[in-house]
């Protein structure tokens, strides 16, 4: 099933997409990444079945589909990613949720809407970085610092400094080793791209 | 399908305050509520007094019985213990080893090998005599005479040098598990990367649960060469997480992480998880 699964996701035909989806429902972890690959190649097509298709009963697909839609990147996702990565019960998705969060593509959005959705996404992931599973306060630590470089564009760079005190805080308070070792990474890298502004 | 603790937790429904857990444990009515009371006890890492002395006593429960006539209680009991760190648990936990239910062995032998006390060595090697031409499996059980898997594991994590020899043997054990595990030991014992290599050869079995398998052996050994198999592997995402953070963290313990910056080798390791997420 894999390899036709594969196949499919090479197509790269927008009528492909439902059959991708019902995919990320079948249990099976090499036929739901081959899925995931092949949503993501085509991009903002899928997106709007994504979002209609979600499935709210199988947690193991609702991840995967969070998944693909954190890769694409389509500010229409924002909604459901706010939504899922500080309240949903699974940490799969919560995990996938907050990473997404941190790497949309704002420039799809009205200019005028840019900050204010930046402001919630920032909101989301700091919260992120409280969450009691490691993973997701991993992931929260990921989609601050994809942020930040986002921010970093506009001339707004209060959100910033506020991303750096946060990565602060978890480099000394987190429990868990990685999540710290990450926090330390995003900080590092974070300085650099302030000290080449 | 992606495991999660937190469904589990909510799946049980109730929540317990600890007092509530101990009292559950010590009652006697309902045998449900003692079994899911020692499960909650280990799950929130309760270390007071009474909570520890309640589940060393239910070591000795004949109240709870299952089917197969297994204790399930002291299943849970031992399993608990070995998340509380509590040395005075090690002697009690020793003597399960020698209880008729094969899972009060397994849980038994998991727990000290949890609870890292060498006191338990010889007790563990005890159930390895007779070597592999004894390790055969129980007419109409799904397991072998021993849970081997976990007696090599515990004696990996407890540094026993002087098991070497009568570990070395199960490497060619039919069972690939149990040469899994004991790979993984004697990776522990002796450092040599053959062994780890024998594990990351294993991500390429046709079978997922052996990859699974594999892949927690080889981050509960922190083997740094595995990151890139690991990432590479077809399996949930989840479980390559946990996996890559155990060889991230044996790593960053080694180079005394956070008090030293990261190396180039623990960011490999982070860029592949970020990947993962």
């Amino acid at each position: 099933m894999v390899a036709a699964v594969g196949r499919l996701a090479a197509q790269q035909h927008p009528e492909a997409i439902p059959t991708l989806i019902r995919v990320l429902g079948y249990n099976n972890p090499g036929a739901a990444v081959a899925a995931v690959d092949g949503l993501v190649a085509l991009g903002e097509a899928a997106v709007p079945a994504l979002l209609e298709e979600l499935d709210g009963y199988n947690y193991g697909a609702r991840a995967w589909a969070i998944r693909a839609l954190s890769l694409i990147g389509d500010p229409r996702a924002l909604d459901i990613l706010l939504e899922t990565a500080t309240g949903d019960f699974a940490l799969s998705v919560r995990r996938a949720a907050a990473k997404g969060l941190g790497y949309l593509n704002w420039k799809l959005l009205p200019s005028g809407q840019v900050a204010e959705a930046q402001v919630q996404s920032l909101k989301a992931l700091i919260q992120g970085t409280e969450d009691p599973e490691w993973v997701v306060r991993y992931a929260a630590v990921v989609g601050l610092q994809g942020l930040a470089l986002a921010i970093h564009e506009t001339p707004c760079t209060e959100d910033f400094t506020t991303i750096q005190q946060q990565l602060q805080r978890v480099v000394q308070q987190d429990n868990a080793l990685a999540v710290q070792a990450r926090a330390k990474w995003a900080l590092t890298t974070l300085a650099d791209v302030a000290s080449s502004r | 399908m992606e495991t999660d603790a937190k469904q589990l937790v909510n799946a049980q429904g109730e929540s317990l305050t600890v007092e509530q857990a101990v009292a559950n444990l010590q009652q006697r009515e309902d045998t449900g509520l003692r079994y899911y009371a020692a499960w909650w006890l280990g799950r929130f890492r309760v270390t007071q007094t009474d909570a520890v002395d309640a589940l060393i006593q239910a070591l000795e429960d004949e109240s709870d019985r299952a089917p197969d006539g297994g204790y399930p209680l002291r299943r849970n009991a031992a399993r608990a213990l070995g998340k509380l760190g509590q040395s005075r648990a090690v002697a009690p936990l020793i003597q399960c080893l020698d209880c008729d239910d094969y899972y009060v062995r397994e849980s038994a032998a998991q727990a000290l090998g949890a609870l890292g006390d060498g006191q338990a060595i010889p007790a563990l090697l005890n159930l390895l005599a007779g070597g592999v031409d004894a390790a055969v499996s129980v007419e109409g059980k799904p397991h072998l005479v021993q849970p081997y898997n976990a007696i090599l594991e515990a004696l990996g994590c407890l540094g026993a040098q002087s098991a070497v020899e009568d570990i070395r043997p199960f490497l060619s054990h039919p069972v690939a598990q149990v040469q899994n595990a004991a790979a993984r030991a004697m990776y522990q014992l002796t450092g040599d990367d053959s062994y780890g290599q024998r594990l990351v050869e294993r991500l390429q079995e046709p079978n997922l649960q052996l990859r699974r398998s594999a892949m927690m052996d080889l981050g509960a050994m922190g083997y740094l060469p595995a990151a890139e198999p690991i990432a590479a592997t077809l399996a949930e995402n989840s479980l390559k997480l946990i996996a890559l953070q155990g060889v991230l963290e044996a790593h960053l313990q080694e180079v005394r992480f956070p008090d030293a910056d990261l190396t180039p080798e623990a960011q490999r390791v982070l860029a592949l998880m970020d990947d993962l997420l």
